[in-house]
């Protein structure tokens, strides 16, 4: 009885009666080894002693968090959108201002703060299939088949709850890449999908091979219905920038199987290896002609948090639709709004990203300068974290090729990994920790990104600052020597 | 023929495609009136949403100049800006990663959000403790209606559907959520005779029923009510606790229009309060949003929710849920923290702050006397009085003649007269039958929170259509 004379009633909501399928979601990403680290954070700043002064958190693709910084434009129309009696200000540039002002135009009530429809203001759309337009070389692009969404993990969610039904054999099966970025897998669990993996080659550059697909494929009809085949190009956790020959190979492959491709293209600014490119998988299925281009069936997604902007916390993104069943397009319409809608400030980020400041306007040149140095800083830490990480013994990483990651394979002695396992932790989790205590550097281990049996692996962002990225990587050199040496 | 056709069952049932019907027509009588095709009025006048900034309600000044601040930190110099503004956006910078509010922040929030909405729980609620460890920003309370939804969901293999008790009318798109999610909706009626009050011998009754279909864990209530406007009383709020805790049911209270009340005496009770005062060990979690109050902020995507009494596992279970989340929007965490916040007297914004928000407060409280003065005067159209909220659901005394009518058209009344009133008058409001009703019954649902003028336009606009229909009908 409590206080009052209340019955203390057993619980609602308990581990037996929550939904199973929310307790096996799990995200490595911020899941127990970021926990540890924000503790030791704590612990830090009260004072705690420990052989290091600060926590590094390399585990998280966050730009601006590692000290780059926003582009000015964008955040200049953003406070010119916000705050409009700025538009009076003659601080703020011209094209700052008609950008400001064009967006608000399609703003109910001319303001941020006014709903949009669900799929996202339609002058926006227009605007982001413009840029597609450009960037594909003038393959058209509807925009109807736009929806704005909140960051591209929103979309790939709502695309993939479209995809899954179906009881036992019938059950849809997704493709998804080892390794993979674990919203991925969060996404299929929660939803109850069955997932099948098919393995990139680490042994060529994490490059993709048909064979591979095909063999994962065949399994998998066994116990379930492959219905879609995600791929990350450039990828997250590997870098791999995938050639053009490897993109038409995955589309003819899914036009053969019927698979829905879901190609995850947010690095697609993010290339850095020479005789690498970024191919659109739109681009390329028209390239291939009608068979395919009128056939397959195809969501890209892309968004304003990684590439240049690296504006994460704004949550701007959309999808592209291509060869949508237009009843199946009509129920995802209907799904979106459910939602409601995106966060507008993150769509009139989406609308300058792909409007920016043309070679006539004010803003031009500073522009110009802060995107080429923050992809050229880019480029030069990723190859400086590629060459060191190599000199290491035990340690061997495939070129940087894209993207904002590093993911080494990392020699662990036989004793290291039974003292994990006795203690129930996958062995890269175990170095992981390790590395994190006496370091105070946070990396996220492999096993949350899928890898081979019995290799082992770390993610790490190319983001800290160039110096203290070199520190990192001293650390981690240290860390691996005297790790080897104590369970030899 | 793509094999997409054979999509997920509960996504294909989840909507009903008449809800469209009004909001095309509205976009095609726009698109007219653009292209120069006269009609009797110069635009659509859409009354549909409970979106201020839409309907000419301007935004809160403090809330745009701290957003602009935090989003281009130049301003910040900048000595235009009030103090108090230019000081608030430096320590919410302070709180982002790297300094920015374009980084990633904690699933839940930023930490010292949360502790500031803790605080103007505790201080609402008059003292009663609220951690910080219980709350988490969503985006939007209907992002968090659907996680909780979400975590109450048993797949189909399980012998029972969880079910969610919801009343009737309950606003459309949180029906959505329920079926898009696949919970089964187990409806209970509102008295709209006494004010839509809601009668625990109701209750009773409903979750009897459920129980033969479907495994009740939750009930929903809206307080104050969208669409009725209602206000619990404290006995009523009281009677629910008791009755979850008799019952096994789980609290979802949606409190988005706390701020928005009108009577001389503020009449809201949280459920956490009297939840408090009771020693009720009963599970609650409540939503509040940074969309509705006079801020109306809803294209930022801020609200928060509140889990008191839930098992410690759980709770574990659900931070870990929102790891892969993907965080809510910094521009709504921050109009969030504002919200929670405001202006106090002493700063240099609170002067301006206090009066647009009592100029938005007295405009809709002014369009509240009009509409029930306008429907009073009008026959076959009443409505209960309005306490709380943006809306009137004023019932339609639709005659026999025009209920015939609607038969053969095969349309509810309520939609077909929303159809002809769009057609004839550019008003957009939404009918009754998108909400639920009790059977027989009719109404429309329109937004009052918009400019005085425009009020006017629409109550004039309202009243030469009703007549005319009324005598059409009769």
């Amino acid at each position: 009885m409590t206080e009052n004379g209340f019955k203390q009633h057993d619980r609602v909501l308990t581990m037996d009666t929550i939904n199973p399928n929310v307790i096996s979601v799990e995200y490595a990403v911020r899941g127990p080894i970021v926990q540890r680290a924000l503790q030791i954070e704590k612990e830090l700043k009260m004072g705690m002693k420990k052989p290091f002064t600060e926590v590094i958190k390399a585990n998280i693709g966050d730009c601006q968090a590692m000290g780059q910084k926003p582009i000015t434009f964008f955040r200049q129309v953003l406070a010119l959108c916000s705050y409009p009696d700025l538009l009076e200000d003659s601080r703020f540039p011209d094209d700052a201002k008609s950008r400001a002002r064009r967006i608000l135009q399609a703003c109910g009530g001319g303001s941020l703060g006014a709903y949009s429809v669900s799929q996202g203001i339609e002058m926006i759309r227009q605007d982001v299939a413009q840029y597609i337009e450009r960037r594909d070389g003038g393959v058209t692009c509807d925009p109807d088949n736009i929806y704005l969404s909140t960051g591209a993990s929103n979309a790939i969610v709502t695309m993939l709850k479209l995809l899954v039904s179906g009881e036992g054999a019938s059950r849809t099966g997704v493709m998804i890449s080892i390794p993979q970025y674990p919203l991925y897998s969060a996404a299929l669990a929660e939803l109850g999908a069955v997932q099948i993996n098919y393995y990139l080659d680490e042994d060529h550059c994490w490059s993709l091979d048909v064979n591979e697909l095909r063999r994962a494929l065949q399994k998998a009809k066994t116990h379930c219905t492959p219905r879609a085949l995600c791929i990350i190009n450039p990828g997250n956790p590997t870098g791999q920038v995938q050639s053009r020959q490897c993109i038409e190979d995955v589309i003819r492959f899914a036009a053969e199987e019927r698979l829905f491709l879901m190609a995850d293209e947010v690095y697609q600014d993010n290339v850095y290896a020479d005789g690498c490119e970024f191919h659109s998988f739109k681009k390329v299925l028209f390239e291939m002609g009608a068979e395919y281009s009128e056939t397959v069936e195809l969501a890209s997604f892309h968004s304003t948090s990684k590439c240049y902007m690296g504006e994460c916390g704004f949550r701007g993104g959309y999808m592209e639709v291509v060869n949508l069943d237009p009843e199946v397009k009509a129920q995802l319409t209907k799904l979106v709004s459910v939602r409601l809608c995106p966060p507008v400030p993150g769509q009139a980020l989406l609308d300058v990203v792909v409007n920016p400041p043309q070679p006539d306007e004010p803003s031009y040149g500073t522009f110009i300068k802060e995107r080429s140095d923050t992809l050229a800083a880019l480029a030069e830490k990723a190859a400086i974290t590629q060459k060191i990480l190599n000199q290491i013994p035990g340690i061997k990483c495939n070129p940087v090729q894209g993207a904002m990651y590093t993911f080494p394979r990392i020699h662990l002695p036989q004793k290291a990994i039974l003292e994990a396992k006795e203690k129930g932790e996958s062995p890269d989790m175990f170095y992981c920790m390790k590395l994190l205590e006496e370091k105070g550097i946070c990396l996220v281990p492999g096993s949350g990104f899928g890898q081979r049996e019995e290799t082992y692996h770390f993610r790490m962002t190319i983001l800290p600052p160039k110096d203290k990225l070199k520190i990192v990587l001293g650390k981690i050199q240290e860390f691996h020597q005297c790790f080897t040496a104590q369970y030899s | 023929m793509s094999f997409l056709k054979k999509i997920k069952p509960v996504a294909k049932n989840a909507f009903h495609s008449e809800k469209d019907i009004l909001s095309r027509h509205a976009a095609r009588i726009t698109a007219e009136i653009q292209q120069g095709e006269r009609k009797g009025y110069n635009e659509v006048l859409n009354l549909s949403s409970g979106d201020l900034h839409s309907m000419g309600i301007k935004p809160l000044t403090f809330i745009r100049q701290v957003l602009a601040a935090c989003f281009y930190p130049a301003l910040l110099q900048d000595e235009c800006l009030p103090l108090d503004v230019r000081e608030r956006a430096k320590s919410l910078l302070k709180e982002c990663e790297g300094g920015s509010v374009g980084s990633y922040t904690d699933s839940s929030g930023i930490a010292k959000i949360k502790q500031g909405v803790s605080k103007f729980i505790s201080s609402r609620d008059g003292g009663v403790p609220s951690s910080p460890e219980n709350i988490f920003l969503t985006s939007g309370s209907q992002r968090g209606l659907m996680i909780m939804v979400k975590l109450l969901f048993q797949s189909k293999d399980s012998s029972w559907q969880t079910g969610v008790l919801i009343p009737v009318p309950s606003y459309a798109s949180f029906n959505l959520a329920l079926a898009a999610q696949g919970i089964v909706m187990v409806p209970y009626q509102l008295c709209e005779e006494q004010g839509w009050t809601l009668k625990v011998e109701e209750l009773h009754r409903a979750l009897r029923s459920g129980r033969t279909t479907c495994n009740p864990m939750a009930i929903y209530i809206c307080n104050p009510g969208n669409p009725t406007g209602h206000i619990q009383s404290k006995e009523s709020i009281k009677e629910v606790i008791q009755f979850a805790a008799e019952e096994k049911l789980l609290l979802m209270i949606d409190e988005v229009y706390q701020n928005c009340l009108y009577g001389d005496r503020p009449e809201f009770y949280s459920y956490k309060k009297v939840l408090s005062e009771m020693g009720s060990t009963v599970e609650l979690v409540s939503f509040n949003s940074a969309s509705k109050g006079f801020m109306g902020e809803c294209g930022l995507r801020g609200g928060y929710m509140e889990l008191v009494n839930f098992d410690p596992t759980v709770m574990q279970y659900i931070r870990n849920f929102f790891y892969t989340e993907h965080t809510t929007p910094v521009s709504g965490q921050i109009a969030v923290d504002l919200m929670a916040n405001p202006p106090k007297p002493g700063d240099p914004s609170f002067p301006i702050f206090s009066e647009e928000v009592e100029s938005t407060r007295n405009t809709i409280r002014n369009n509240i006397h009009r509409t029930q003065k306008v429907l009073d005067e009008l026959p076959g159209i009443s409505c209960q009085p309005l306490k709380g909220g943006f809306f009137v659901f004023a019932r339609l005394h639709v005659p026999p003649k025009a209920i015939e009518w609607a038969k053969n058209r095969q349309m509810e009344p309520d939609l077909l007269y929303c159809l002809h009133l769009l057609e004839e008058t550019g008003l957009h409001v939404r009918p009754g039958c998108e909400f639920g009703q009790k059977k027989d019954t009719h109404h429309i649902r329109l937004c009052l929170a918009t400019q005085e003028e425009i009020m006017e336009d629409v109550l004039q606009r309202l009243k030469t259509f009703h007549l005319r229909f009324m005598k059409e009908f009769s």
